[in-house]
């Protein structure tokens, strides 16, 4: 059974690298300021016991105030998860980091979430459209998108 | 007079990679997919995968539905295998709104979960030697069973293709007293069949030339691009969700995982051909099990789960399928996003496909069993 | 001595950008229907006449369809092609990769605007005589999917459709009835009277 990883088990690792104002813990998941995301990253990734190797979905999701993206990791040789929650709180340009350089199935993902919702991630090898053609005006899955037909 | 530079003096015969586009319109039944190549001789050197001509637009209009009339709409998503796809979003929902399902109904469900597996392994078979060259002769020899099964999904759901089967409580009609004769029949003759597939294809010299050895992929590049389903065990990693994290009672069943070693072609297809002989052991299990009592705990028409979000995942036929279910109170989603499995298996496909010549690229992909409705959503 | 500029990736995605726009654009209303082979039996010689029925004889007997097929309809349109339903007993088995040996179009699955130009230059790559059958509620009217942003509603917006197979998908039985339809309307031909 895949057992969820929670603020008792990574509490402690995460707060040898990050400081606390940067992160919280809400209803089983961990939300985590946008700047120390790649750090957080990779000191999962990588700390033994926890090793979070399999990226498994992100999600967006456009309530009013901010975008959420959710990420769901998995950990292939442990058998546990984790969902980390990161918010953008500027909804004119948007703009998160990538995490394509440590996990390579970020990379459609990441360019599904731009072309739908408009929100650009930071060094991605090459975000451009990918379900919609690039003359294509507006982010359909945003809340305020109005169609023009 | 013309000069010409010392470099054009020098060279005498140079070789140009070309630009070649494949698709959208192109002779296999994967669907409308376009791969645009740099190939220096015949050998591909660079390659990007562009989908997006089947993209319908399921999830922003799934937030206009109520949550039963999407449904149907999760049926076209995969649309070789809509049991599944229907089963994880009622799951997804269900986690949502803590509804209990009846002990009948679920023992129906993996029935019809395994029906569908089946059903897709067969045609995804079936594609992957049409693309090798065999011109529709396993194809077709496969299909017979297909229609078989397309016949026992036909008498509980009354549809062919998109069944509309599973609702949130339950399913929505009982087996009729014709379907398990039908389908005791059918599993008496399936194995033989079966195994009249592996003697003509398991040993073939050219099946073996062109699929051995061939796109493959390591486990850690498997792990790190989200690879799963057949594509990830045939690579060696021990992943299937019925497994690691049980649902439907699957820990109560006893099937093994197959899994590969070397993560090419061949590694896939034996992969799918196994599981189809795993799926015949818990379909055995399946029936003798099936306890009598209701199939549905019924749900109001316009339901409105309590506001959350809950995500569900099934071991689906081409891999990993989840369901993210967004809800703020009202009868109808805040958001619904689909992890599809066949997108993210794409995600190791340029790995796959650089170094190898165009016409093992056709095989590769093949190999790859994706659906375009899954894809593109 | 030879230049020769190679087109950039984000050059050739804008250029298909603007095909698609401005296909959208021109695609505001069904293309009509040709209705003339509805207007009363015109008065042909019994020259023409004989030549008529051995030329639509021949082309309703072996119509080879193209496989340009986008969903799930696909795979009904397959079951149909299958020994269980048998289309080749109207001598259709043979399906054609290429427009230019082919002469029907089945439009199996939803349309998108993005796939649009493809699905027209393969059809405008077809030679006369073509005839198109839209099959599902997708390739009537947009279907299940009419009021999304990325979809056509309806081949008839680019295409002229012939024959209209409802469904979701259409059982084998429903599409071998419209083409016993099409089969109907293509006995009605004349060499001398435009199709």
């Amino acid at each position: 059974m895949t057992t969820q990883l929670n603020s008792e088990n990574i509490a402690t690792i995460i707060q040898k690298h990050i400081s606390s104002s940067d992160y919280y813990f809400e209803n089983n998941t961990v939300v985590v300021d946008p700047s120390q995301m790649i750090t957080i990253c990779q000191v999962l990734k990588t700390t033994p016991g926890i090793e979070l190797d399999y990226l498994s979905s992100i999600t967006a999701v456009d309530y009013l105030d901010y975008f959420e993206l959710v990420y769901l990791f998995y950990s292939i040789v442990h058998n546990h998860c984790l969902t980390m929650k990161v918010r953008c709180p500027d909804k004119k340009n948007p703009s998160l980091p990538s995490i394509t350089s440590l996990y390579n199935g970020a990379n459609f993902q990441e360019r599904e979430i731009y072309d739908l919702f408009g929100i650009s991630f930071t060094s991605h090898p090459k975000l451009n459209r990918i379900f919609l053609w690039e003359g294509f005006h507006g982010h359909p899955l945003r809340k305020d998108y109005e169609s023009d037909s | 007079m013309v000069i010409l530079s010392e470099r054009t003096m020098k060279v005498t015969h140079s070789t140009d990679s070309v630009f070649i586009n494949l698709g959208p319109v192109h002779p296999s039944t994967h669907g409308v997919f376009r791969m645009r190549a740099h190939v220096d001789g015949e050998v591909i050197t660079e390659i990007e995968p562009i989908f997006g001509y089947l993209h319908r637009g399921i999830e922003k209009l799934a937030e206009g539905k109520s949550y039963r009339q999407i449904i149907p709409l999760t049926d076209r998503l995969d649309y070789v295998s809509s049991m599944t796809n229907n089963l994880a979003y009622c799951m997804a929902v269900e986690k949502l709104a803590g509804i209990e399902v009846p002990e009948r109904a679920v023992y129906i469900r993996v029935i019809m979960s395994e029906l569908q597996r089946i059903l897709s392994h067969l045609l995804g078979i079936g594609s992957f030697f049409n693309d090798m060259g065999t011109f529709f002769t396993p194809f077709f020899y496969m299909f017979v069973q297909k229609e078989k099964i397309t016949d026992l999904l036909e008498m509980v759901s009354g549809q062919r293709l998109l069944y509309n089967y599973m609702r949130f409580g339950g399913v929505s009609h009982d087996l009729p007293d014709t379907f398990l004769p039908a389908l005791n029949r059918f599993l008496r003759e399936m194995p033989a069949e079966i195994d009249k597939y592996e003697h003509l294809l398991n040993e073939n010299e050219i099946v073996l030339a062109r699929s051995k050895n061939v796109g493959v992929i390591s486990r850690e590049m498997a792990i790190n691009s989200s690879v799963s389903g057949p594509v990830l065990r045939a690579t060696g990693v021990n992943w299937d969700i019925r497994k690691v994290d049980p649902y439907s009672y699957y820990d109560l069943f006893d099937f093994d995982v197959p899994v590969g070693t070397k993560g090419d072609c061949y590694d896939r297809y034996r992969v799918r051909i196994e599981e189809l002989r795993q799926s015949l052991r818990i379909l055995e299990q399946a029936i003798s099990k099936l306890p009598a009592g209701r199939v549905l705990n019924p749900v109001p028409l316009r339901f409105r789960p309590p506001a959350g979000e809950a995500y569900s995942h099934v071991e689906s036929n081409k891999g990993e399928l989840g369901f993210h279910v967004i809800s703020d109170g009202s009868d109808k989603p805040y958001r619904l996003h689909v992890r599809a499995p066949s997108l993210l298996n794409l995600s190791a496909l340029r790995e796959m496909l650089i170094g190898w010549k165009l016409a093992d690229a056709i095989i590769i992909f093949g190999s790859i069993d994706i659906c375009l409705g899954e894809v593109d959503r | 001595m030879e230049i020769r500029i190679e087109p950039s990736y984000p050059e050739i995605d804008y250029h298909e950008s603007h095909v698609i726009n401005e296909l959208k654009c021109s695609a505001a209303q069904p293309i009509p229907e040709p209705s003339e082979w509805l207007s009363e039996e015109i008065k042909r010689n019994v020259l023409v006449t004989t030549v008529d029925k051995l030329l639509n004889w021949g082309r309703k007997s072996s119509l080879w369809t193209e496989t340009s097929f986008t969903a799930c309809c696909t795979f009904e349109f397959i079951s149909t092609s299958s020994s269980r339903f048998d289309i080749a007993r109207f001598g259709m088995e043979v399906l054609r990769s290429s427009p230019r040996h082919s002469d029907l179009m089945v439009t199996a699955g939803t349309l998108t605007w993005k796939m649009a130009p493809q699905i027209k230059r393969v059809y405008d790559q077809m030679a006369e005589p073509k005839w198109v059958i839209a099959m599902g509620a997708c390739g009537i009217s947009g279907g299940i999917f009419a009021d999304s942003y990325s979809v056509v509603p309806g081949y008839n917006r680019i295409l002229p459709v012939d024959v209209y197979i409802p469904g979701c998908p259409p059982r084998p039985e429903a599409l071998l009835a419209g083409i016993e339809k099409l089969r109907k309307k293509i006995e009605q031909n004349s060499i001398s009277r435009k199709s």
